[in-house]
Protein backbone atom coordinates (compact mmCIF):
# COMPACT_ATOMS: atom_id res chain seq x y z
CA UNK A 1 0.00 0.00 0.00
CA UNK A 2 1.68 3.47 -0.87
CA UNK A 3 1.74 6.50 1.52
CA UNK A 4 1.76 9.97 0.31
CA UNK A 5 3.53 13.27 1.21
CA UNK A 6 2.13 16.29 0.74
CA UNK A 7 5.36 17.34 -1.01
CA UNK A 8 4.06 14.82 -3.80
CA UNK A 9 6.42 11.94 -2.55
CA UNK A 10 5.28 8.35 -2.63
CA UNK A 11 6.69 5.52 -0.21
CA UNK A 12 6.08 1.53 -0.02
CA UNK A 13 6.82 -0.41 3.01
CA UNK A 14 7.90 -3.98 2.49
CA UNK A 15 8.88 -5.60 5.75
CA UNK A 16 11.02 -2.85 7.53
CA UNK A 17 11.84 -1.24 4.12
CA UNK A 18 10.72 1.72 2.38
CA UNK A 19 10.96 2.65 -1.17
CA UNK A 20 10.77 5.86 -1.91
CA UNK A 21 9.69 8.11 -5.47
CA UNK A 22 7.78 10.80 -7.18
CA UNK A 23 4.28 10.49 -7.80
CA UNK A 24 2.71 10.11 -11.03
CA UNK A 25 0.92 13.91 -10.03
CA UNK A 26 4.78 15.55 -9.58
CA UNK A 27 6.38 13.99 -13.04
CA UNK A 28 3.63 14.83 -14.99
CA UNK A 29 3.48 18.59 -13.53
CA UNK A 30 7.49 18.73 -13.86
CA UNK A 31 7.69 17.03 -17.58
CA UNK A 32 10.33 15.15 -19.24
CA UNK A 33 13.22 14.81 -16.11
CA UNK A 34 16.27 14.63 -17.99
CA UNK A 35 18.75 14.07 -14.69
CA UNK A 36 18.62 12.68 -11.47
CA UNK A 37 21.09 13.11 -8.68
CA UNK A 38 19.87 10.12 -5.67
CA UNK A 39 21.62 10.27 -2.19
CA UNK A 40 24.48 7.74 -1.29
CA UNK A 41 23.84 4.74 0.39
CA UNK A 42 24.32 4.92 3.95
CA UNK A 43 23.95 8.63 4.18
CA UNK A 44 21.08 9.23 6.71
CA UNK A 45 18.26 12.13 6.57
CA UNK A 46 15.83 13.55 8.68
CA UNK A 47 11.95 13.89 8.01
CA UNK A 48 11.81 16.78 5.32
CA UNK A 49 15.54 16.67 4.28
CA UNK A 50 16.36 16.91 0.66
CA UNK A 51 17.14 13.11 -0.19
CA UNK A 52 17.42 13.43 -4.06
CA UNK A 53 17.01 16.38 -7.17
CA UNK A 54 14.95 15.35 -10.08
CA UNK A 55 15.48 17.69 -13.30
CA UNK A 56 13.31 18.04 -16.16
CA UNK A 57 14.42 19.90 -19.10
CA UNK A 58 13.10 23.45 -17.60
CA UNK A 59 14.34 23.12 -14.07
CA UNK A 60 15.23 21.35 -11.20
CA UNK A 61 13.05 20.39 -7.89
CA UNK A 62 14.02 18.40 -4.60
CA UNK A 63 12.67 15.04 -3.35
CA UNK A 64 12.52 15.34 0.48
CA UNK A 65 12.70 12.31 2.49
CA UNK A 66 9.58 11.12 3.45
CA UNK A 67 10.67 10.12 7.03
CA UNK A 68 13.89 9.93 8.61
CA UNK A 69 15.79 7.17 8.20
CA UNK A 70 18.93 5.77 6.21
CA UNK A 71 19.05 5.04 2.99
CA UNK A 72 20.09 1.38 2.41
CA UNK A 73 20.00 1.24 -1.76
CA UNK A 74 19.26 4.11 -5.01
CA UNK A 75 18.00 3.28 -8.02
CA UNK A 76 21.17 2.97 -10.19
CA UNK A 77 19.44 2.75 -13.33
CA UNK A 78 17.95 6.59 -13.16
CA UNK A 79 21.70 7.44 -14.19
CA UNK A 80 21.42 6.30 -17.65
CA UNK A 81 17.29 6.20 -17.82
CA UNK A 82 16.04 9.55 -15.86
CA UNK A 83 12.72 9.23 -17.84
CA UNK A 84 11.83 5.46 -16.15
CA UNK A 85 10.95 8.43 -13.51
CA UNK A 86 7.85 9.23 -16.01
CA UNK A 87 7.20 6.38 -17.83
CA UNK A 88 6.90 4.32 -13.96
CA UNK A 89 7.13 6.79 -11.08
CA UNK A 90 5.80 4.23 -8.77
CA UNK A 91 7.56 1.24 -10.42
CA UNK A 92 10.78 0.86 -12.35
CA UNK A 93 11.46 4.86 -11.72
CA UNK A 94 11.34 4.57 -7.97
CA UNK A 95 14.23 6.70 -6.19
CA UNK A 96 15.78 5.28 -3.53
CA UNK A 97 15.18 2.54 -0.66
CA UNK A 98 15.30 3.83 3.40
CA UNK A 99 15.58 2.33 6.54
CA UNK A 100 12.72 4.28 8.79
CA UNK A 101 14.15 5.10 11.76
CA UNK A 102 10.50 5.54 13.53
CA UNK A 103 7.56 3.31 11.60
CA UNK A 104 5.09 5.53 13.38
CA UNK A 105 6.14 8.51 10.98
CA UNK A 106 5.09 6.26 7.74
CA UNK A 107 2.02 5.70 9.53
CA UNK A 108 1.66 9.50 9.75
CA UNK A 109 1.91 9.67 6.09
CA UNK A 110 -1.04 10.30 3.71
CA UNK A 111 -3.09 7.40 2.60
CA UNK A 112 -4.26 7.13 -1.38
CA UNK A 113 -8.06 8.88 -0.80
CA UNK A 114 -6.32 11.54 1.23
CA UNK A 115 -3.11 12.74 -1.34
CA UNK A 116 -5.99 12.29 -4.32
CA UNK A 117 -7.91 15.32 -2.27
CA UNK A 118 -4.63 17.25 -2.52
CA UNK A 119 -3.84 16.82 -6.06
CA UNK A 120 -7.33 17.61 -6.95
CA UNK A 121 -7.53 20.96 -4.82
CA UNK A 122 -3.69 21.71 -6.47
CA UNK A 123 -5.02 21.05 -9.85
CA UNK A 124 -7.66 23.67 -9.58
CA UNK B 1 12.07 35.11 -27.00
CA UNK B 2 12.33 36.82 -23.21
CA UNK B 3 11.59 35.91 -19.55
CA UNK B 4 8.28 35.77 -18.13
CA UNK B 5 6.83 39.14 -17.04
CA UNK B 6 3.32 37.77 -15.45
CA UNK B 7 1.02 40.81 -14.85
CA UNK B 8 -2.74 40.75 -13.97
CA UNK B 9 -4.92 39.28 -16.48
CA UNK B 10 -3.14 37.02 -18.76
CA UNK B 11 -3.51 37.60 -22.80
CA UNK B 12 -4.29 35.34 -25.25
CA UNK B 13 -3.04 34.49 -28.89
CA UNK B 14 -5.42 34.10 -31.81
CA UNK B 15 -4.46 30.17 -31.12
CA UNK B 16 -5.03 29.84 -27.55
CA UNK B 17 -8.21 28.08 -28.04
CA UNK B 18 -6.35 25.59 -30.18
CA UNK B 19 -3.65 25.18 -27.72
CA UNK B 20 -6.03 23.69 -25.10
CA UNK B 21 -8.16 21.42 -27.56
CA UNK B 22 -4.38 20.06 -28.21
CA UNK B 23 -3.63 19.02 -24.76
CA UNK B 24 -1.34 22.58 -24.05
CA UNK B 25 -0.22 23.05 -20.85
CA UNK B 26 -0.44 26.36 -20.12
CA UNK B 27 1.90 28.90 -18.68
CA UNK B 28 2.10 32.72 -18.11
CA UNK B 29 4.87 33.87 -20.50
CA UNK B 30 6.15 37.56 -20.91
CA UNK B 31 2.07 37.87 -20.09
CA UNK B 32 0.59 35.73 -22.31
CA UNK B 33 -1.28 32.52 -21.52
CA UNK B 34 1.00 29.90 -23.53
CA UNK B 35 1.49 26.64 -24.04
CA UNK B 36 5.19 24.93 -22.69
CA UNK B 37 3.96 22.06 -24.35
CA UNK B 38 1.61 19.71 -25.79
CA UNK B 39 1.02 15.49 -24.37
CA UNK B 40 3.69 14.27 -25.81
CA UNK B 41 6.39 16.45 -23.99
CA UNK B 42 9.50 19.02 -24.42
CA UNK B 43 11.90 16.05 -25.52
CA UNK B 44 9.70 14.75 -28.49
CA UNK B 45 8.59 18.01 -29.30
CA UNK B 46 12.35 18.94 -29.50
CA UNK B 47 13.82 16.03 -31.52
CA UNK B 48 10.13 16.05 -33.78
CA UNK B 49 11.85 19.86 -34.73
CA UNK B 50 15.06 18.69 -35.50
CA UNK B 51 14.21 15.59 -37.66
CA UNK B 52 10.86 16.61 -39.33
CA UNK B 53 8.95 19.86 -38.83
CA UNK B 54 7.72 21.76 -35.11
CA UNK B 55 4.98 23.96 -35.55
CA UNK B 56 4.83 26.90 -32.96
CA UNK B 57 2.79 29.62 -31.95
CA UNK B 58 4.41 32.84 -31.60
CA UNK B 59 2.17 35.15 -31.69
CA UNK B 60 2.95 36.82 -28.81
CA UNK B 61 6.05 38.55 -30.01
CA UNK B 62 5.86 41.52 -31.06
CA UNK B 63 5.12 42.66 -35.36
CA UNK B 64 5.44 46.68 -35.68
CA UNK B 65 5.46 47.94 -39.31
CA UNK B 66 7.61 51.30 -39.80
CA UNK B 67 6.25 53.46 -42.61
CA UNK B 68 8.04 55.57 -43.96
CA UNK B 69 6.20 59.12 -44.41
CA UNK B 70 8.00 60.28 -47.28
CA UNK B 71 6.85 56.85 -49.07
CA UNK B 72 10.79 56.05 -49.78
CA UNK B 73 11.65 52.91 -47.23
CA UNK B 74 15.16 54.15 -47.06
CA UNK B 75 13.85 56.99 -44.99
CA UNK B 76 12.46 54.39 -42.47
CA UNK B 77 16.21 52.24 -42.77
CA UNK B 78 17.90 55.76 -42.25
CA UNK B 79 15.75 56.36 -39.09
CA UNK B 80 15.98 53.20 -37.57
CA UNK B 81 19.55 53.24 -37.36
CA UNK B 82 19.57 55.85 -35.37
CA UNK B 83 18.61 53.35 -33.05
CA UNK B 84 20.71 50.19 -33.65
CA UNK B 85 23.93 49.12 -35.01
CA UNK B 86 22.67 47.54 -37.77
CA UNK B 87 22.77 48.26 -41.56
CA UNK B 88 19.50 48.76 -42.30
CA UNK B 89 20.34 50.19 -45.54
CA UNK B 90 21.80 47.53 -46.41
CA UNK B 91 19.06 45.02 -46.27
CA UNK B 92 17.60 44.44 -49.67
CA UNK B 93 14.12 44.77 -50.89
CA UNK B 94 13.08 41.02 -49.59
CA UNK B 95 15.58 40.70 -47.39
CA UNK B 96 15.55 40.05 -43.53
CA UNK B 97 18.34 40.90 -40.78
CA UNK B 98 18.79 40.57 -36.92
CA UNK B 99 18.97 43.57 -34.68
CA UNK B 100 19.77 44.64 -31.12
CA UNK B 101 18.53 48.00 -30.20
CA UNK B 102 21.34 49.70 -27.92
CA UNK B 103 20.91 52.45 -25.05
CA UNK B 104 23.33 55.19 -24.45
CA UNK B 105 25.45 53.20 -22.45
CA UNK B 106 25.82 50.57 -25.30
CA UNK B 107 23.12 48.00 -23.46
CA UNK B 108 20.70 46.05 -25.23
CA UNK B 109 17.50 47.61 -25.64
CA UNK B 110 15.65 44.50 -27.33
CA UNK B 111 17.09 42.16 -29.81
CA UNK B 112 14.53 42.04 -33.14
CA UNK B 113 14.41 40.88 -37.06
CA UNK B 114 13.89 44.05 -39.32
CA UNK B 115 12.63 42.61 -42.71
CA UNK B 116 12.33 45.18 -45.87
CA UNK B 117 9.10 44.87 -47.92
CA UNK B 118 9.88 47.69 -50.53
CA UNK B 119 7.47 50.26 -49.41
CA UNK B 120 7.69 49.93 -45.36
CA UNK B 121 10.00 47.90 -42.79
CA UNK B 122 8.55 45.15 -41.04
CA UNK B 123 9.95 44.36 -37.23
CA UNK B 124 9.47 41.13 -34.72
CA UNK B 125 10.54 41.96 -31.19
CA UNK B 126 10.15 40.03 -28.32
CA UNK B 127 7.08 39.84 -26.29
CA UNK B 128 8.26 41.38 -22.96
CA UNK B 129 9.46 44.59 -24.46
CA UNK B 130 7.27 45.34 -27.29
CA UNK B 131 5.43 47.74 -25.53
CA UNK B 132 8.49 49.48 -24.67
CA UNK B 133 9.66 49.05 -27.94
CA UNK B 134 6.74 50.64 -29.80
CA UNK B 135 7.02 53.91 -27.26
CA UNK B 136 10.60 53.75 -27.94
CA UNK B 137 9.97 53.84 -31.70
CA UNK B 138 7.37 56.40 -31.81
CA UNK B 139 9.59 58.73 -29.63
CA UNK B 140 12.74 58.89 -32.02
CA UNK B 141 11.01 58.08 -35.11
CA UNK B 142 7.53 59.45 -35.53
CA UNK B 143 9.02 62.16 -37.40
CA UNK B 144 9.96 60.45 -39.89
CA UNK B 145 7.70 57.21 -39.54
CA UNK B 146 4.72 56.03 -38.94
CA UNK B 147 4.89 53.19 -36.10
CA UNK B 148 2.11 50.64 -36.87
CA UNK B 149 1.75 47.70 -34.46
CA UNK B 150 0.23 44.91 -36.77
CA UNK B 151 -1.83 43.51 -33.35
CA UNK B 152 -4.43 41.81 -35.67
CA UNK B 153 -1.68 39.33 -36.60
CA UNK B 154 -0.58 35.93 -35.22
CA UNK B 155 3.03 34.27 -35.84
CA UNK B 156 3.56 30.64 -36.81
CA UNK B 157 7.23 29.22 -36.89
CA UNK B 158 7.71 25.97 -38.77
CA UNK B 159 11.13 24.86 -38.27
CA UNK B 160 13.38 21.59 -39.27
CA UNK B 161 14.02 19.89 -42.08
CA UNK B 162 10.96 19.12 -43.42
CA UNK B 163 9.42 22.28 -43.33
CA UNK B 164 10.21 23.81 -46.74
CA UNK B 165 8.54 20.55 -48.30
CA UNK B 166 5.59 20.88 -45.55
CA UNK B 167 5.07 24.70 -46.67
CA UNK B 168 5.46 24.49 -50.35
CA UNK B 169 2.26 22.76 -51.03
CA UNK B 170 0.60 25.65 -50.51
CA UNK B 171 2.82 28.32 -51.89
CA UNK B 172 5.25 26.70 -54.45
CA UNK B 173 7.12 30.20 -54.75
CA UNK B 174 8.27 29.60 -50.68
CA UNK B 175 11.08 27.20 -52.17
CA UNK B 176 12.42 30.14 -53.99
CA UNK B 177 13.60 31.39 -50.46
CA UNK B 178 17.00 31.74 -49.04
CA UNK B 179 17.92 31.77 -45.28
CA UNK B 180 16.56 35.32 -44.44
CA UNK B 181 14.60 36.05 -47.51
CA UNK B 182 11.59 38.05 -46.64
CA UNK B 183 7.90 38.74 -48.50
CA UNK B 184 4.43 38.50 -49.57
CA UNK B 185 3.43 34.99 -49.80
CA UNK B 186 -1.12 34.18 -50.03
CA UNK B 187 -1.22 30.95 -48.22
CA UNK B 188 -4.50 29.22 -47.93
CA UNK B 189 -6.54 32.65 -49.44
CA UNK B 190 -4.62 34.84 -46.95
CA UNK B 191 -1.98 37.60 -47.61
CA UNK B 192 1.10 36.24 -45.35
CA UNK B 193 4.43 37.41 -44.47
CA UNK B 194 6.75 34.50 -45.01
CA UNK B 195 10.57 34.98 -43.50
CA UNK B 196 13.06 32.10 -43.70
CA UNK B 197 13.76 32.08 -40.43
CA UNK B 198 13.45 31.25 -37.11
CA UNK B 199 14.54 30.52 -33.97
CA UNK B 200 16.08 27.16 -33.50
CA UNK B 201 18.83 26.57 -35.68
CA UNK B 202 16.61 25.14 -38.54
CA UNK B 203 15.92 25.52 -41.51
CA UNK B 204 12.24 26.52 -41.59
CA UNK B 205 9.71 29.86 -42.23
CA UNK B 206 8.38 32.21 -39.58
CA UNK B 207 5.10 33.16 -41.28
CA UNK B 208 2.60 36.68 -40.11
CA UNK B 209 -0.65 35.66 -40.45
CA UNK B 210 -4.26 37.44 -40.25
CA UNK B 211 -5.28 36.68 -36.84
CA UNK B 212 -8.80 35.52 -38.43
CA UNK B 213 -6.59 32.90 -40.87
CA UNK B 214 -4.30 31.58 -38.52
CA UNK B 215 -6.40 28.84 -37.12
CA UNK B 216 -7.08 27.10 -40.36
CA UNK B 217 -3.64 27.69 -41.53
CA UNK B 218 -2.40 26.11 -38.31
CA UNK B 219 -4.67 23.42 -38.76
CA UNK B 220 -3.92 22.66 -42.50
CA UNK B 221 -0.16 22.83 -41.69
CA UNK B 222 -0.56 19.84 -38.57
CA UNK B 223 -2.79 17.66 -41.11
CA UNK B 224 0.54 16.80 -42.94
CA UNK B 225 1.85 13.81 -40.32
CA UNK B 226 5.99 15.49 -40.55
CA UNK B 227 4.23 18.16 -38.57
CA UNK B 228 4.05 18.38 -34.73
CA UNK B 229 2.76 21.42 -32.23
CA UNK B 230 5.56 22.31 -30.09
CA UNK B 231 5.84 24.79 -27.34
CA UNK B 232 8.10 27.19 -25.80
CA UNK B 233 9.69 24.67 -23.40
CA UNK B 234 11.38 23.06 -26.61
CA UNK B 235 11.57 26.16 -28.11
CA UNK B 236 13.48 27.32 -25.41
CA UNK B 237 15.77 24.09 -25.11
CA UNK B 238 16.14 24.71 -29.78
CA UNK B 239 17.45 27.82 -29.42
CA UNK B 240 20.15 27.45 -26.16
CA UNK B 241 21.43 24.56 -28.71
CA UNK B 242 21.40 26.67 -31.02
CA UNK B 243 23.15 29.07 -29.20
CA UNK B 244 21.20 32.07 -29.81
CA UNK B 245 20.10 34.39 -26.98
CA UNK B 246 17.26 35.29 -24.99
CA UNK B 247 16.36 38.80 -24.17
CA UNK B 248 15.95 38.77 -20.36
CA UNK B 249 18.63 36.08 -19.73
CA UNK B 250 21.82 36.25 -22.08
CA UNK B 251 20.97 39.72 -22.90
CA UNK B 252 19.74 43.10 -21.00
CA UNK B 253 20.28 46.60 -21.15
CA UNK B 254 23.92 46.24 -19.45
CA UNK B 255 24.92 43.60 -22.23
CA UNK B 256 27.12 45.89 -24.92
CA UNK B 257 26.56 43.76 -28.47
CA UNK B 258 30.73 43.10 -28.01
CA UNK B 259 30.14 41.47 -24.65
CA UNK B 260 27.55 39.39 -25.88
CA UNK B 261 29.02 38.38 -28.87
CA UNK B 262 26.45 39.55 -31.52
CA UNK B 263 29.41 42.36 -33.08
CA UNK B 264 28.24 40.82 -35.67
CA UNK B 265 25.02 42.55 -36.13
CA UNK B 266 26.96 45.62 -36.18
CA UNK B 267 27.25 46.58 -40.03
CA UNK B 268 30.71 47.40 -41.62
CA UNK B 269 28.98 50.59 -42.63
CA UNK B 270 28.32 51.86 -38.91
CA UNK B 271 31.85 50.77 -37.68
CA UNK B 272 34.53 53.37 -37.77
CA UNK B 273 36.21 54.10 -41.52
CA UNK B 274 32.22 53.18 -42.74
CA UNK B 275 30.23 55.36 -44.76
CA UNK B 276 27.95 55.62 -41.35
CA UNK B 277 29.69 55.09 -38.69
CA UNK B 278 28.43 55.55 -35.35
CA UNK B 279 25.70 57.80 -35.13
CA UNK B 280 23.13 55.44 -32.92
CA UNK B 281 22.87 54.84 -29.22
CA UNK B 282 26.21 53.91 -26.88
CA UNK B 283 28.59 54.03 -30.27
CA UNK B 284 31.38 54.96 -28.45
CA UNK B 285 31.33 52.77 -26.07
CA UNK B 286 30.21 50.07 -28.84
CA UNK B 287 32.54 50.99 -31.11
CA UNK B 288 35.32 51.24 -28.86
CA UNK B 289 34.63 47.34 -27.59
CA UNK B 290 35.26 46.60 -31.25
CA UNK B 291 38.85 44.70 -32.24
CA UNK B 292 40.34 45.68 -35.20
CA UNK B 293 39.25 44.47 -38.63
CA UNK B 294 42.49 42.49 -39.14
CA UNK B 295 43.30 39.79 -38.56
CA UNK B 296 39.42 38.32 -37.43
CA UNK B 297 38.94 38.06 -33.43
CA UNK B 298 38.87 34.41 -31.55
CA UNK B 299 36.86 34.30 -28.18
CA UNK B 300 38.04 36.89 -26.14
CA UNK B 301 40.78 37.90 -28.49
CA UNK B 302 41.01 41.69 -29.89
CA UNK B 303 38.13 42.92 -28.16
CA UNK B 304 39.35 45.97 -26.36
CA UNK B 305 38.44 47.19 -22.48
CA UNK B 306 35.52 44.45 -21.97
CA UNK B 307 35.34 42.61 -19.01
CA UNK B 308 33.05 39.84 -20.30
CA UNK B 309 31.75 37.90 -22.91
CA UNK B 310 29.07 35.97 -23.95
CA UNK B 311 30.28 31.48 -24.05
CA UNK B 312 29.24 28.36 -24.53
CA UNK B 313 29.35 26.07 -20.81
CA UNK B 314 29.20 22.41 -21.27
CA UNK B 315 28.78 21.00 -17.69
CA UNK B 316 30.85 18.05 -16.85
CA UNK B 317 29.16 15.25 -15.47
CA UNK B 318 25.06 15.04 -16.58
CA UNK B 319 23.58 17.68 -14.22
CA UNK B 320 21.95 20.60 -15.78
CA UNK B 321 23.41 23.89 -14.36
CA UNK B 322 20.27 26.75 -14.40
CA UNK B 323 20.90 30.43 -14.92
CA UNK B 324 22.01 32.36 -12.45
CA UNK B 325 24.64 29.86 -10.88
CA UNK B 326 28.14 32.08 -10.20
CA UNK B 327 31.27 31.21 -12.38
CA UNK B 328 34.28 30.84 -10.87
CA UNK B 329 37.98 30.61 -12.13
CA UNK B 330 39.22 28.44 -10.15
CA UNK B 331 37.88 25.38 -7.85
CA UNK B 332 38.47 27.09 -4.80
CA UNK B 333 37.58 30.59 -5.79
CA UNK B 334 35.19 32.55 -2.98
CA UNK B 335 34.44 34.88 -5.69
CA UNK B 336 32.71 34.21 -8.94
CA UNK B 337 33.89 36.23 -12.32
CA UNK B 338 30.78 35.18 -14.44
CA UNK B 339 27.18 33.88 -14.63
CA UNK B 340 25.36 31.63 -16.39
CA UNK B 341 22.94 32.90 -18.21
CA UNK B 342 20.82 30.69 -19.80
CA UNK B 343 21.01 26.80 -18.70
CA UNK B 344 19.61 23.21 -19.05
CA UNK B 345 19.54 20.48 -21.26
CA UNK B 346 20.39 19.74 -25.02
CA UNK B 347 18.04 17.26 -25.94
CA UNK B 348 19.68 17.04 -29.54
CA UNK B 349 22.88 15.89 -27.93
CA UNK B 350 21.59 14.27 -24.70
CA UNK B 351 24.04 16.17 -21.88
CA UNK B 352 23.81 19.50 -20.21
CA UNK B 353 24.90 22.65 -22.11
CA UNK B 354 24.78 26.59 -20.81
CA UNK B 355 25.38 29.54 -22.02
CA UNK B 356 26.86 32.45 -19.69
CA UNK B 357 29.58 35.35 -19.43
CA UNK B 358 33.17 34.82 -18.31
CA UNK B 359 36.02 37.17 -18.59
CA UNK B 360 37.63 37.39 -21.62
CA UNK B 361 41.40 35.47 -20.50
CA UNK B 362 38.61 32.62 -19.90
CA UNK B 363 37.07 33.40 -22.98
CA UNK B 364 38.99 30.62 -25.12
CA UNK B 365 36.94 26.74 -26.28
CA UNK B 366 38.15 24.49 -23.74
CA UNK B 367 39.48 26.43 -21.02
CA UNK B 368 38.11 25.08 -17.54
CA UNK B 369 35.73 27.47 -15.07
CA UNK B 370 33.57 26.79 -12.08
CA UNK B 371 30.47 26.59 -11.21
CA UNK B 372 28.52 25.42 -7.52
CA UNK B 373 25.80 23.19 -7.88
CA UNK B 374 24.20 21.99 -4.53
CA UNK B 375 27.09 23.19 -2.48
CA UNK B 376 29.60 21.56 -4.42
CA UNK B 377 32.28 22.99 -7.15
CA UNK B 378 31.20 21.43 -11.00
CA UNK B 379 33.71 22.05 -13.96
CA UNK B 380 32.54 23.72 -17.01
CA UNK B 381 34.27 23.90 -20.19
CA UNK B 382 33.77 26.87 -22.70
CA UNK B 383 32.79 26.02 -25.76
CA UNK B 384 32.20 26.69 -29.23
CA UNK B 385 28.88 28.16 -30.03
CA UNK B 386 26.50 26.72 -31.66
CA UNK B 387 26.03 23.29 -30.12
CA UNK B 388 24.52 22.59 -32.66
CA UNK B 389 25.15 23.49 -36.29
CA UNK B 390 22.95 25.48 -38.17
CA UNK B 391 21.81 24.22 -40.97
CA UNK B 392 20.08 27.17 -42.35
CA UNK B 393 19.43 26.74 -46.47
CA UNK B 394 21.57 29.54 -48.17
CA UNK B 395 21.50 28.56 -51.40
Amino acid sequence: MLKFTKDHEWLRMDGDIATVGITAFAQEKLGDLVFVELPSVGATFAKGAVAATVESVKAAADVYAPVAGEVIAVNDKLAEQPGLVNGEPTGEGWLFKMKPADVAEVDALLDEKAYDALTAAESQ
Amino acid sequence: MSEPAPTGELKRTPLHALHLRLGGRMVPFAGYDMPVQYASGIIKEHLHTRAAAGLFDVSHMGQIALRPRSGRVVDAAQALEALLPGDILGVAAGRQRYAVLTNSAGGILDDLMVSNHGDHLMLVVNAARKAFDESHLRSHLSQSCVVEPLNDRALLALQGPLAEAVLAPFARDVQALRFMDAGVVTLMGATCFVSRSGYTGEDGFEISVPAEAAEPLWNALLRNPAVAPVGLGARDSLRLEAGLCLYGADLDETTTPVEAALEWTIGKARRPGGERAGGFPGAEVILGQLPPPYPPPHAGEGRVGITRLRVGLRPEGRAPVRAGAPVFRNEGDAAPVGVVTSGGFAVSLNLPVAMGYVPPDAAAPSTRVFTELRGRRLGLIVSKLPFVPARYKHR
